[in-house]
């Protein structure tokens, strides 16, 4: 690791007003130092932000959840009120790294954590989101892992998260806070797809602070499953995700919220295949259908094509075992 | 924290204090020391080892506030005021930790090198009061590697510390905060 200087603010405003062209700030660390293990990352300073007060779990007005953004994933993904009201979330999150980096890995870090794209961590190659204009090896190269969904000339990396699959489908609000104040942001606004700037993951803007997560009330707590698939049992990354989410009533599909994981550059979600599910008796052809439509226009690589097939079956897997009800 | 002194770039060497398998230890490191080569390089306690340096293994598994924790993933300098458990703080005046004794009984290791890991793991997992079959055990475990393969014996060496382990170390109550501090019982190795 390159020298940097360290601060640990424990206001707010004190960190952001510390932010300067070449910090970072750290929470559990658990992406940030590996990167800059690789020389990936090469901050002069680290605002380590784990001093704020942004650790709670409180229940909103309206009967939501919001999160602060230091709240670990172990201690989210455990607590009482989102194992009880938002099972999917819980299980994305027990879905993903190991109990050891759940205990340090941070709500908001979790957001903001980089792709795992092999080339993007070698620091000897080119890559276009490292450095942008010097190329993707990947499109070419080792690309099992990359995207068949929103890829770009420039990019076919994809978002890692486990817990971002949930939270999509949750319909998330990100709260944050930087220079220029407060915002808000709708979380399928919030990560991008790489188009001609592979080197923004996200729509923040420097300097800007996660402060905490929203979860409006509807949290699909009788149907909805997270399905992971991935080369080991467990402790490795998502070829393909599904996070499922209906609202049936007397077996007709009332509401429906489908997001992919592992596929592409942010969670994916289509409105039309979510749409086509109204309606519709909770059985496999409308499953079928809904696959088809999230799919639309999906390719691959010399390595990846696999995933379209794998994700199909995957989508119609979680889709029925969603609507079987949600499991213990 | 306090900065102790700075080097020629003048970036600060800071001063920090944990309470370290019980004794409090105040360390001076610089921002960049992670965790892991605070306790290896600067404090020579090698039980703690280097598997991957990544977060990939569990080799450098330790308990920091009682939680386990990747010790190659995070700065010393984040941990003034904590209180830390290594592999070599579970051994009481009343002789091994009953994991440890577990892991002699029932031959879970081979080469060794995962089992500081390992053990520590396995209190920490017990500690979180999640596991209740075998399959959770394989699950919650997952997080550390053993490349020797000893992984039957290790299910087994758990399964047989648990209920020990439990009465020793207590179980954090849900909904604790991030930072172990504050909502849990006191929880001692
Ligand atoms: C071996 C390994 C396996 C893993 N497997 C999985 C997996 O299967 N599924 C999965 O989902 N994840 C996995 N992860 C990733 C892990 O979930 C992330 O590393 C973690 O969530 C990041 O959170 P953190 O708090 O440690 O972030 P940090 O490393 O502290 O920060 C990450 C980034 O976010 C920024 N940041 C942090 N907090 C804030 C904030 N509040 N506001 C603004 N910026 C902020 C930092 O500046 C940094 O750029 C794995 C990680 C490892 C090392
Ligand atoms: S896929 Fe994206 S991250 Fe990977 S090499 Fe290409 S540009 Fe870099
Ligand atoms: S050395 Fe820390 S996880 Fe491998
Ligand atoms: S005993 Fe050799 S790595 Fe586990």
């Amino acid at each position: 690791m390159n020298p940097f200087s360290y601060a640990r603010p424990t206001r707010i405003d004190e960190a952001i007003s510390l932010f300067g062209p070449q910090s970072r700030y750290i929470a559990g660390g658990t992406n940030l130092l590996d990167l800059m293990k690789e020389n990936v990352e090469r901050p002069k300073q680290l605002i380590d932000i784990t001093g704020l007060p942004l650790d709670s779990i409180e229940e909103t007005a309206d009967g939501g959840v919001r999160i602060g953004a230091l709240v670990s994933n172990a201690d989210l993904a455990w607590h009482a009120l989102i194992e009880r009201r938002y099972p999917l979330l819980a299980k994305a999150i027990l879905a993903g790294a190991s109990p050891q980096l759940r205990n340090m890995a941070s709500t908001g870090g979790n957001l903001l954590q980089r792709t795992r794209c092999y080339y993007f961590y070698d620091s000897t190659v080119p890559c276009n989101k490292r450095e942008p204009g010097t190329g993707c090896p990947a499109r070419d190269g080792l690309n099992r892992m990359h995207a068949i969904l929103g890829h770009s000339e420039q990019c076919i990396a994809v978002h890692p998260s486990d817990m971002c699959v949930a939270l999509a489908a949750l319909d998330a609000v990100v709260h944050v806070s930087g220079p220029q104040g407060e915002r808000r942001v709708d979380f399928r606004d919030f990560h991008r797809l790489p188009g001609d700037e592979p080197e923004r993951d996200n729509t923040l803007a420097e300097g800007e602070l996660i402060t905490a997560i929203e979860l409006p009330a509807a949290g699909y707590a009788e149907h909805s499953a997270y399905l992971k698939l991935r080369d080991r049992a467990s402790y490795a990354f998502a070829l393909v995700s599904v996070a499922a989410a209906l609202d049936i009533d007397g077996g007709v599909i009332r509401s429906a919220r489908i997001a992919l994981g592992g596929v592409a550059h942010k969670p994916w979600r289509d409105d039309a295949a979510e749409a086509s599910l109204i309606g519709e008796a909770a059985e496999p052809p409308a499953f079928d259908r809904a696959a088809q439509l999230l799919l639309q226009g999906a390719s691959g690589f010399e390595h990846n094509a696999f995933k379209i097939e794998l994700a199909r079956r995957a989508i119609k897997r979680a889709l029925a075992e969603a609507a079987r009800g949600t499991a213990a | 924290m306090t900065e102790a002194s700075a080097n020629a770039d003048g970036i600060a060497i800071c001063s920090i204090t944990i309470k370290l398998n019980g004794e409090p230890r105040t360390l001076e490191v610089y921002p960049w020391t992670t965790l892991l080569d605070m306790l290896r390089e600067q404090l020579d306690l090698t039980g703690t080892k280097k598997g991957c340096d990544h977060g990939q293994c569990g080799a450098c598994t330790v308990l920091l506030n009682g939680k386990r924790i990747n010790a190659c993933l995070t700065l010393a300098i984040m941990h003034d005021g904590a209180e830390l458990t290594t592999i070599e703080g579970l051994a009481s005046e009343d002789g091994l930790h009953p994991m440890q004794t577990a892991f002699v009984t029932h031959d879970a290791f081979q080469c060794g090198y995962c089992t500081p890991g390992q053990i520590c793991s396995a209190i920490g997992m017990v500690a979180e009061g999640r596991a209740q079959s075998a399959d959770d055990i394989r699950e919650q475990m997952s997080g550390n590697l053993c490349r020797c393969g000893a992984y039957p014996n290790i299910l087994a060496a758990i399964e047989a510390a648990m209920p020990e382990t439990r009465n020793r170390v207590g179980v954090f109550e849900a909904g604790a905060s991030a930072d172990g501090h504050d909502g849990v019982r006191e929880v001692k190795p």
